[in-house]
């Protein structure tokens, strides 16, 4: 009997596989067409991206250096109107985008781009961490300056209405705006399918595989059924409205985030010694003077594409999750949208590069074949033989928040396309608990296919907009610091004197 | 002008007994009543994407039913021979008290008790002992 059952599952998991592998192919070959530079493919995409955090950087005057300050008071709530106490604080606004963006992105992105790239990868990670805070700014100002606000005084904003309203009003050219906005809104839907859904899903139930036992864990060929229990906790919160779940999820997160970074810390500790020749790897892995990973280009687009594929910086994604936040002035929450990629790609992602360079974990060489969290883990559990478990209690946390969250971004593109209807608002959250387990049951490869293609070609309309509405921008950015510098704009207090 | 006096209002029959308290004091003394609601709020704790988007929203139904359940009830008590001031706030109810305290010129501050159990007191104080602790002025507790 129980063979019978194994052997009708793994039908399933590999029906799934089959159906989803050529449709994850094609996908994959448009948004990440490639040119051979060097001898190495380069996915245009991760140039489009990076060349937009490069070009923001010093469009906006290099604020990714000059405005961190300027976003933790913010942040601190220095210059909030007490009149506004119970609206939604930058503070808030920022933990909202930041736990929808540290995710799985961290921990198994990071440790697919050390396996495959090599350790140099993490300093093209980093850099790109930073440039990804110039376009992160420019999109969450826009969010915040055309967002909607309905009559009953529910919030909305994000790339489909700045696309739309931004572009109609600083070119008048209303149908060029609105076709970006659709474009943007139909790759946000697929972006919430697969990345925010399918590859979360997917490591979840990797991660749960391996502490039940790995290949004898009981639930190895069943993990739909994994698949299918993460899809009735979704629906329970994105469709039920059993709001405590999400809640206790919210929490749940940066609690999992400090235990992570403090585990990191740790490992790095026990590793002192190791320390300058790791330092050294990832500086000759960087610059091309190492055998190991894919030399100078290779290591710049793993980095690259991973540290993008976390931050989500030119995706437009968290210009959704910040617009909410209660402000007169958009360019405010430009600034705290600074921090997001600092604390997602600086910090976090760095702390899982370090761990998997300095424990050396990278150099099993099963390290490829392992990928994902399991590299990650097994760095840990050089240290922490017992953090597997935990990490995949962080890994579970994570994926179900980003879960969420992305249903969020899914959800206001769908409400974008068909006027707010809340029966497409519905039909998507059905068809996106389908996909949890979709997710569950492939293997990895399709599944960071589909979840990269269709996050990243969210960016094709996103940085586009972003780009015409360029100058405008920086008007209000500028505008806005020239008013804090001259006092116009006080902290609270210093307004009396 | 004679004395300022807080009150701290949430519905309760002992924050309401507090009112009365307040309004013959401030009777006697030719005072005024500054009557507060603080309807528990951190700017640091965190939410999903909805709350975000609908907090507006909640907060201005959240303050309606503040004034209709909790201000209004208070008022009446305070009846109208005692000039009273209306104030419904979110934020941290110690903090917010001992603000408005400050910013009334408030000579005293009245609480009605708000009857925890020992162990919740225990381990997380209660509004009246932490005003008790903080405040500048004298801090009345009606049972």
């Amino acid at each position: 009997m129980t063979d019978l059952v194994l052997a009708q599952s793994l039908t399933i998991d590999e029906r799934i596989s089959q159906a989803m592998d050529p449709i994850s192919s094609v996908i994959e070959g448009i948004v990440f067409y490639s040119v051979p530079v060097a001898g190495v493919n380069l996915p245009l995409i991760v140039l489009w991206l990076v060349a937009a955090g490069a070009f923001f950087t010093v469009y906006l005057g290099f604020l990714n250096v000059r405005g961190p300050r300027h976003a933790i008071e913010l942040v601190r709530g220095d210059y909030t109107d007490p009149n506004d106490a119970g609206e939604v604080t930058h503070f808030q606004a920022l933990a909202t985008a930041v736990s929808g963006t540290v995710g799985l992105g961290n921990i198994a992105g990071v440790a697919v781009a050390i396996a495959i790239g090599g350790p140099g990868a993490t300093v093209w990670m980093i850099i790109a961490g930073l440039l990804g805070m110039s376009s992160k700014m420019a999109e969450c100002t826009l969010g915040v300056k055309y967002r909607r606000t309905r009559p009953d005084g529910t919030v909305s904003g994000g790339p489909m209405y700045y696309l739309e309203k931004g572009i109609a009003e600083v070119t008048g050219r209303v149908r060029t705006g609105r076709f970006l906005a659709i474009f943007f809104s139909i790759a946000c839907i697929g972006g919430a399918i697969g990345g925010g859904n399918m590859f979360q899903a997917n490591q979840a139930t990797a991660q749960i595989i391996a502490v039940t036992g790995g290949a004898d864990s009981p639930l190895t060929g069943l993990r739909w059924v994994v698949g299918l229990a993460f899809a009735i906790a979704v629906g329970a919160v994105i469709i039920g409205g059993i709001k405590s779940i999400a809640r206790v999820t919210e929490k749940l997160v940066p609690i999992m985030a400090g235990v992570y970074l403090l585990a990191a810390a740790i490992v790095i500790l026990f590793n002192i010694p190791a320390i300058p020749a790791a330092i050294g790897e990832i500086l000759a892995g960087a610059f091309g003077f190492s055998s190991v990973g894919g030399g100078l280009i290779g290591a710049l687009i793993v980095g690259f594409q991973r540290a993008a594929f976390s931050n989500e910086a030119g995706i437009g994604s968290a210009a959704i999750a910040h617009s909410a936040v209660k402000t007169n002035h958009p360019s405010t929450e430009g600034h705290v949208a600074l921090l997001e990629p600092f604390i997602d790609t600086v910090v976090v992602c760095t702390a899982t590069a370090l761990i998997i360079v300095i424990s050396g974990a990278y150099l099993d060489p099963v390290a490829g074949e392992l990928g994902g969290v399991a590299l990650t883990s097994a760095a840990f559990a050089t240290v922490l033989p017992w953090f597997p478990n935990v990490l995949a209690i962080a890994v579970i946390a994570f994926a179900f928040s980003t879960m969420l969250t992305w249903s969020y971004y899914g959800m206001k593109a769908t409400g974008y396309l068909f006027g707010d209807s809340e029966t497409a608002e519905t039909a998507f959250k059905m068809v996106f608990c389908v996909f949890v387990i979709v997710g569950a049951s492939l293997s990895l490869g399709p599944v960071i296919g589909i979840s990269d293609s269709m996050i990243f070609l969210m960016a094709i309309p996103n940085v586009l907009g972003m780009y015409i509405l360029a100058r405008s921008l920086k008007k209000e950015i500028m505008g806005y610091r020239a008013n804090v510098a001259d006092g116009t704009i006080a902290k609270v207090g210093e307004l009396d004197h | 002008m004679g004395i300022v006096i807080l009150v701290g209002v949430d519905g309760s029959d002992a924050g309401n007994r507090a009112v009365a308290y307040a309004r013959d004091r401030a009777k006697a003394l030719d005072g005024k009543v500054v009557l507060a609601h603080v309807i528990p709020w951190s700017p640091y704790s965190f939410t999903t994407p909805e709350d975000n988007e609908e907090r507006p929203k909640r907060r201005a139904a959240e303050l309606a039913a503040a004034e209709e359940q909790v201000m209004a009830p208070a008022a009446a008590v305070v009846g109208d021979d005692v000039p009273c001031i209306p104030v419904v706030k979110h934020g941290d109810r110690v903090d917010v008290l001992l603000d408005l305290a400050r910013e009334h010129g408030a000579s005293q501050i009245l609480v009605g008790r708000t009857g925890e159990n020992r162990l919740r007191t225990a381990v997380f104080g209660s509004v009246p002992s932490h005003l008790v602790q903080l405040a500048d002025v004298p801090v009345t507790v009606v049972p």
